[in-house]
């Protein structure tokens, strides 16, 4: 098959587990055996390219483990997943290359100013030039940001600033697959409007995007395929219009409601599944 | 095909470098800090020396033990830069939560690593050469029998087992999130024990003397001390040189290698993120 006509994403079987921590942290190896977590059931996807998919579950249904899979973070335990053609273990370098990702927590140096941590984004990258200074201020103009946020320390950004600087970073690389992970979890309601207008935008841009959220209007507004997960299983795969009410559609599959979910989750997972 | 790789692996290696460059003058008074720490710490020996006097210890060439000690502690200072920058790199960056984003870069581990060790090198030189200079000033340090050329090329020779130590002791924090740090403190402590920074290794128990005969730094402070006090050649310091080659062919690439294991082993687990 051509590159050309390679899907953006396809994952066959795709299965991921965690180890749970038995015994407490404190206690001796031997005393920590604990259990298994399974965080991604046998999963088979296929994102074709330009689409935006969303990935909406409570936390511990697997969305965060399917972008660190996809984004060579995590290795899966069984099956595989391609990205633009390339296995995300055995050519996990050329994944990298047509990759990148915004994740809940916008990770930076926070000491460094947001210039200084786009150009090192970018070094990495290898795409700083000497028009990137230019570029930068015309992404960050893009995404209403003042020039000024550029030379202050991340810490002194607002957290919604530092998200549309955590967006701007992906999309300074050029990616043709851009992973993010619940980008507008804990914003204002007036930073996550701007963020979800900034995902709208790249969508004009056909950049193949994979959204996880918990927002179902996000996802219902901004997606044009949603994927439903609980407990590293798809319950529903289609169009907002096709999938109706979400939440309604959630209750239905599995039987509660999302927030029961989560919060069950939280007791169950104890930071152990991604 | 092979000069754009190229060129994208030089950015890379030059975006590591800047990082660290650009972390330190983020967090100067931090290194201050540590500056007036290294430069106590070899002050403290160099009077530690000079008191030897008055505690009776005249039978021997005060001079010699004073330069003695200096070197070994300054080279100590040096070595503890480099180590330090090095091996809390990983950490760093686990604080930080920015981990993630660097091993999803399109870079090979080689030139992030190697980035970060030719900082710590640059930034231990500097760091070091600073408090020599304050040392000298202090304790009107007799170097004019010093040869500075082998000291150089001793120091150069040095760097790779050095950064190959560096990188084994960075794994640490990828292999226990919440020890790593802890872990890698011990490792530099038992460095400093088994290398005769403050004394020669004769005067170490055997199970010691051979610890010290695998560890570089051993070899590090004899050959530099050779050079500084007894202003030998090259050509006769290679008992000290042939073993640090050696080593330095031996621990870059089990650094590398075991950092990739340490990297591997973190992905299946999901140890990359913050929380652990």
């Amino acid at each position: 098959m051509s590159q050309v006509s390679q899907p953006a994403v396809e994952t066959c079987g795709l299965t991921k587990r965690f180890r749970r921590q038995g015994g407490g942290r404190r206690a001796w190896p031997w005393r920590q055996a604990g259990s298994e977590v399974v965080a991604l059931h046998p999963l088979d996807l296929t994102l074709e390219r330009g689409s935006t998919t969303g990935v909406i579950g409570p936390n511990g249904s697997g969305k965060s483990t399917l972008v660190r899979v996809l984004a060579t973070l995590v290795l899966p335990d069984a099956g595989w997943a391609r990205v633009f053609g390339h296995d995300v273990v055995t050519d996990s370098f050329r994944v990298k290359r047509h990759i990148n990702r915004v994740s809940v927590e916008a990770a930076f140096f926070k000491e460094l100013s947001a210039w200084e941590n786009l150009l090192y984004a970018s070094r990495i990258y290898g795409v700083a030039d000497r028009s990137l200074r230019l570029r930068v201020e015309g992404v960050l103009a893009r995404f209403g940001l003042p020039r000024d946020v550029l030379d202050r320390p991340l810490r002194h950004l607002s957290r919604g600033q530092q998200q549309k600087v955590a967006i701007a970073r992906s999309v300074l690389t050029t990616p043709s697959l851009l992973l993010m992970d619940e980008p507008t979890t804990g914003l204002d309601p007036r930073s996550k409007r701007e963020v979800q207008r900034m995902v709208a935008d790249l969508r004009e841009d056909s950049v193949t995007t994979l959204l996880c959220t918990h927002d179902m209007d996000e996802a219902e507004s901004l997606c044009d395929r949603v994927l439903l997960m609980d407990y590293g299983r798809v319950l529903a795969d289609g169009r907002p219009s096709q999938l109706g009410r979400l939440e309604d559609l959630f209750f239905g599959l599995s039987g509660r409601g999302m927030e029961e979910a989560d919060v069950e989750a939280e007791q169950v997972v104890e930071g152990s599944v991604c | 095909m092979l000069m754009p790789a190229l060129r994208g692996e030089a950015q890379a290696f030059a975006g590591f470098v800047e990082r660290q460059k650009n972390l330190i003058k983020r967090y100067w008074l931090w290194e201050a800090v540590w500056l007036i720490y290294s430069l106590v710490s070899v002050l403290s020996i160099g009077y530690l020396a000079a008191g030897l006097q008055s505690l009776g210890a005249s039978t021997f060439d005060l001079r010699q033990a004073q330069l003695y000690l200096l070197v070994g502690a300054l080279l100590w200072a040096y070595l503890s830069v480099v180590f330090i920058e090095i091996s809390f790199s990983v950490m760093w960056e686990r604080w930080e939560g920015t981990i993630e984003y660097t091993f999803m870069a399109p870079v090979r581990r080689l030139t992030h690593l190697f980035g970060i060790c030719a900082f710590a090198l640059l930034y231990g030189l500097v760091r070091t050469v600073v408090v020599l200079l304050i040392a000298m000033l202090l304790f009107h340090l007799d170097l004019t029998h010093a040869n500075v050329v082998t000291a150089v090329i001793v120091l150069a020779v040095s760097t790779f087992p050095l950064m190959g130590l560096g990188i084994l002791t960075s794994v640490l924090p990828l292999l226990s999130p919440e020890r790593g740090e802890q872990m890698t403190v011990a490792v530099q402590g038992v460095l400093l024990l088994a290398s005769g920074v403050y004394y020669p290794v004769s005067v170490l128990p055997g199970p010691l003397q051979a610890l010290a005969s695998v560890n570089p730094l051993t070899y590090t402070l004899e050959g530099m001390r050779a050079a500084l006090i007894g202003g030998r050649g090259v050509g006769s310091v290679w008992p000290e040189l042939a073993p640090l080659v050696l080593m330095g062919f031996v621990l870059v690439p089990l650094g590398l290698a075991v950092f990739g294991w340490a990297e591997r082993r973190a992905k299946r687990f999901g140890l990359l993120k913050r929380s652990g």
